[in-house]
């Protein structure tokens, strides 16, 4: 049995792509090996900056021989047809049996496919992987045509056994395989050769390449940690970093260097970013000042004066570096100090979207609707106000504009510097979370407000000019924005209808859209509605409301007004519904089928996302005790028989249900169970105790079946097959009262 | 491993010389306003159609909204260049650009030389490659790309190009750690310049104009009139009446192009384009590199022959 060892050597990966890349040149070589019929014992994949490796142990010689048979056409067929089956066969005519029919005689085509050695089968499949290899990005280079994510250099392809070793020989756009590879860049330069995995690894590590990437890191983790440990520092541990550095260096070599004191006051966020995104450095924090005061870099090589070159270059990079940021810092701080009102009227000037107007005017909206919420999470509404007008400030900040990835955080500071109450500058930093599926929730209540407000005026807005997200089209992050909603209305503790919100927000727009063509009195018009929405909590009643005064007033309505009567409902729904698909992807991480979440939908109020989870939650678990299932099933039955009937009477079957039309002792202890439950699962609903109104319903379960068992609804007597009819509308009734059984998947 | 230099002009000197010896033609800076050497039809538009070319050159470069007024160590509004392109991108391009290093002085057995992701992209001249930034001890010293297009054009076959900030660079194999103090000539010369001697005035000049001075109205209208230049320059038939001879106007085209480039540049840096506008634009420096680009490989130097026209 041997064993496969494939190099594909490069100039240098991006880190990013490396893993990936390992892994499918794993997946894709042995797909196709195994497709050829080879099969192989365990595979193993590497990747370094300038190396993809492949090792297949107790791959098979050979594929084994196939045979297969086709039946062609009739011996007396027309010869085209006959021509036509042996090009498809690829055999000649004198290779063809003969076998006797039902009517004559058939040709028949015995396919013998021989088996391949191992080795022919490798140089079909490696170049086919290299030629489709999914790379993020790819490219050509010099004069050629093949495509791959810098340009190969070389490929080492070996098969090796006890005997001894073989170049599995084939070429790919002119660049033949061998037995040779290369070690590091600097330390070892030139080829050598290898004969098989283990010595590869071994040469490799001699020409000092580590060729895991997790032994490089684990390398740069342990040399970091002690480093710091032996100055009485800690390592702040950040695992994307490890593993982003493990792919830019084939020889790790871990150094540690100062920062200088003049830095040491500029916010850590400010030292990390810019040390992390720009140089890759590890911070060192020391534990008795709990600043960063150090940073750990990684060499890609050893040097004769132990890395002292390096380590000041990277040194001074890293001073100019911080010398910008604590330029910008000192710019800021005037700025903020002085009421970061430069920045404010800054943001007049910076467009948000061409249809939606300045950032300033946006702020406008959120700060209105922030007030709007404010009362909702618990936050005092000037507060949420405040929070609002001065959230943003920051993005015209110098530092967020050298460190975009900063806003919010240098927002927080900003405020405090301002002078601002710490809820006011806590919002700064926090209304933009949750930034990603790991990113913590706000829970401060001014945070809250002024997170959903932002939030759902983006949402709204882009619904209110119809650029909503298309497939993978979602230029704006709306997914993300709406899934920050649910996740943070799920995350309470404040119960939240969003409709009303929606509404006033969409509102908001259509009056910034529509204010330069039209007159004041119908903006007039629409803001009496907006005040009449946060009095009555729902647009349709607001706009009647001042549909109707207007009427009084014998004034027709405008028409930009009747517009936003007939259009914004609709907008209003369908953005509940992109709420409720966010819900969805939310909760089926959380194991709940979206057919449950569809269930729990059919039940108003929708808009309260608390609530549907909760029906959710309780339906799920409902379903997954063999009570559960049983019930439904008996629902279903309940539901198709009284549809069925409905269909065919053509009369709904809803009141009525009589205990002394009852016949058979099942229908009697039916009814008595169905008024029990009911009398249970009434005040269980009313105090949203979903599970036990549940609970309730799983009692039904016993006497329906027993029901089923022992009566047949469609009876001879009139009277009797309605009231059992309309025993069954109150099973469907009942167990529907927390969802809709109907519509879950069976 | 040849000593270090001692001056700006040393380590450009020595870059020359060893592109030279690689068979680079060194060709001189192209004169007109530019935001990067890769706008020099050098690079810009010998990147297209089949022809080999390999050529070095400084070029100067001016981003206005750079301009620190000659106090900020690092930032300059005109700086220089040092550029390579060699097309097709020859198999030992890496060990060519590390020889290159060499030459300046910098001992690959001291440093740290990386090879980091950096894929390139010029929204303005519709190009993008893929590549890297390299790091020297954590500073980058050039850009590395392969150019996957230029003007809308797929490149066959490949340009590679080095892009080298010369004064970054310069003042890391000196030592200097303010731009204005590295020497620019010999410091043992008997008039011994610093850099700060010949811009330090520029600097502030430039700044004050870039920023502050000057005429928006006029920059927008000198914008139009570029533009409006290209288009026609390029709309004129292939034959040029006068000679009766297949005369395409791309350089003298794409030389408008440059300039509406740099004007949108200097409109940018007075804060007079708003973030929307801005895209709008790059959109028409862009549309005015493909026009240029599509003329040129209609050219001889862009592969165009009698017998196969549609290069």
């Amino acid at each position: 049995m041997p064993d496969l060892l494939l190099e594909l050597f490069s100039e240098e990966i991006p880190a990013r792509m490396q893993a990936r890349a390992a892994d499918d040149l794993k997946r894709l070589v042995t797909d196709g090996l195994v497709e050829a019929g080879l099969t192989y014992a365990s595979a193993g994949a590497f990747a370094t900056p300038r190396r993809l490796v492949l090792t297949l142990e107790g791959l098979t010689g050979e594929s084994p021989t196939t045979r297969e048979e086709r039946r062609g056409p009739r011996t007396d067929a027309p010869e085209k047809a006959i021509e036509g089956f042996l090009r498809g066969a690829g055999v000649t005519k004198d290779q063809l049996e003969v076998r006797p029919d039902r009517k004559g005689e058939v040709y028949f085509a015995v396919i013998e496919r021989p088996g391949r050695p191992a080795s022919e089968i490798i140089a079909d499949v490696v170049p086919q992987v290299i030629r489709t290899f999914p790379w993020p990005k790819s490219m050509r280079w010099g004069a050629g045509s093949l495509r791959w994510v810098r340009p190969l250099h070389s490929i080492l392809c070996l098969l090796s056994d006890e005997a001894g070793s073989q170049v599995v020989p084939f070429a790919v756009d002119g660049i033949a395989s061998g037995d040779t590879t290369e070690g590091h860049r600097f330390m070892a330069p030139g080829r050598f050769s290898v004969t098989n995995f283990a010595d590869y690894e071994t040469k490799l590590k001699r020409a000092k390449v580590i060729l895991r990437a997790d032994e490089r890191a684990e390398h740069i983790r342990h040399d970091a940690e002690q480093m710091a440990f032996a100055n009485g520092m800690e390592l702040v541990e950040d695992t994307g970093l490890l593993a982003e550095v493990a792919g830019l260096v084939e020889w790790p070599v871990v150094l540690m260097g100062e920062i200088e004191d003049r830095f040491l006051d500029l916010p850590p966020e400010v030292l990390q970013t810019s040390m992390r995104e720009h140089q890759k450095f590890f911070s060192v924090r020391n534990p008795k000042t709990g600043r960063i005061e150090r940073f750990v870099t990684v060499a890609n090589r050893e040097t004769a004066d132990h890395g002292a070159t390096i380590l000041a270059g990277n040194q001074k990079v890293l001073s100019a570096r911080l010398s910008d940021a604590a330029f910008f810092w000192e710019n800021d701080l005037r700025v903020a100090r002085a009421g970061m009102g430069d920045w404010l009227d800054g943001l007049k000037s910076v467009t948000f979207h061409a249809k939606l107007g300045s950032q300033a005017a946006r702020i406008d909206r959120i700060a209105a609707l922030a007030r709007e919420i404010a009362p909702m999470v618990g936050a005092d509404a000037d507060m949420a106000e405040e929070a609002a007008r001065i959230a943003k400030a920051d993005l015209r900040s110098e530092m967020v504009g050298e460190f975009p990835e900063l806003q919010g955080v240098m927002g927080r500071y900003y405020a405090l510097a301002a002078g601002r109450a710490a809820e006011v500058a806590d919002a700064a930093r926090d209304h933009w979370k949750p930034m990603g599926q790991g990113d913590e929730v706000p829970t401060a209540p001014v945070s809250l407000a002024v997170a959903l407000a932002d939030k759902i005026d983006t949402l709204t807005g882009f619904w209110a000019i119809d650029e909503k997200p298309t497939g993978s089209k979602d230029p704006y992050a709306l997914r993300r924005a709406a899934l920050g909603i649910v996740r943070i209305v799920l995350a309470g503790p404040h119960r939240l209808t969003l409709d009303r919100f929606v509404d006033a927000q969409i509102l908001r727009h259509k009056i910034a859209i529509t204010r330069p063509k039209v007159g004041d009195d119908v903006i007039d018009t629409l803001e009496e509605i907006l005040g009449e929405i946060a009095e009555r909590g729902v647009f349709g009643a607001a706009f009647k409301a001042v549909t109707d005064r207007l009427k009084d007033k014998g004034e027709a309505p405008a028409e930009a007004l009747r517009s936003v009567g007939d259009l914004l409902p609709d907008l209003s729904t369908d953005l509940l519904a992109f709420f409720h698909d966010r819900l969805k992807v939310h909760l089926r991480d959380e194991g709940i089928r979206h057919d449950v979440i569809d269930a729990a939908l059919s039940k108003p109020p929708t808009d309260d996302l608390a609530l549907v989870v909760a029906r959710a939650r309780a339906l799920a678990g409902f379903l997954a005790t063999p009570d559960g299932e049983n019930l439904v099933q008996g629902y279903r039955r309940a539901a198709n028989i009284l549809t069925q009937a409905e269909e065919k009477d053509g009369v709904e079957y809803r009141f009525g249900a009589d205990p002394k039309f009852a016949e058979t002792d099942e229908e009697r202890a039916l009814f008595k169970a169905l008024s029990e439950a009911e009398a249970a699962i009434t005040p269980a609903l009313a105090s949203e105790d979903f599970a036990a109104a549940m609970t309730h319903m799983a009692s039904l379960r016993a006497p329906i079946d027993a029901f089923f068992e022992a009566v047949q609804v469609n009876s001879d007597n009139q009277v009797v097959r309605r009231n059992r009819l309309n025993l069954l509308h109150r099973i469907v009734e009942t167990c529907g009262a927390v969802a809709d059984l109907s519509r879950l998947e069976g | 491993m040849p000593d270090t230099p001692k001056s700006f002009q040393e380590i450009i000197l020595r870059l020359q010389s060893y592109w030279a010896s690689k068979g680079c033609a060194i060709m001189q800076p192209y004169d007109m306003e530019v935001g990067a050497g890769t706008f020099h039809p050098a690079t810009t538009l010998r990147s297209l159609g089949s022809r080999p070319w390999a050529a070095a050159y400084v070029q100067p470069s001016r981003r206005p909204t750079d301009g620190r007024y000659g106090e900020n160590p690092n930032r300059l509004q005109h700086y220089y260049q040092y550029q390579v392109l060699i097309k097709p991108s020859p198999p030992d391009l890496q060990a060519l650009y590390l020889g290159s290093l060499e030459a300046i002085g910098i001992d690959m057995a001291l440093h740290d030389i990386r090879f980091v992701e950096d894929d390139w992209e010029s929204p303005t001249l519709g190009a993008w490659g893929l590549g890297w930034e390299v790091w020297c001890d954590g500073m980058e010293v050039s850009q590395f790309t392969y150019f996957q297009q230029v003007g809308g054009h797929d490149c066959h076959p490949v340009s590679g190009e080095l892009t080298y900030g010369l004064e970054r660079l310069a003042m890391y194999v000196l030592g200097v750690d303010h731009v204005m103090d590295m020497p620019f000539n010999d410091p043992s010369a008997p008039i011994p310049l610093t850099y700060g001697d010949v811009f330090r005035q520029t600097e502030q000049e430039y700044s004050r104009h870039n920023f502050d001075a000057a005429t928006t109205e006029k920059l927008f209208r000198h914008f139009e009139d570029a533009e409006a230049e290209c288009q026609r320059l390029l709309a004129e038939p292939a034959e040029d009446p006068k000679t009766a001879k297949r005369i395409v106007m791309a350089h003298p085209a794409y030389d408008q192009c440059i300039k509406a480039s740099h004007l949108f540049n200097l409109l940018d840096a007075r804060g007079v384009i708003s973030v929307t506008e801005r895209q709008a634009y790059i959109g028409r420096v862009r549309a005015l590199a493909k026009l240029c680009a599509d003329a040129f490989v209609q050219t001889e130097a862009g592969g165009w022959t009698p017998e196969a026209p549609a290069a």
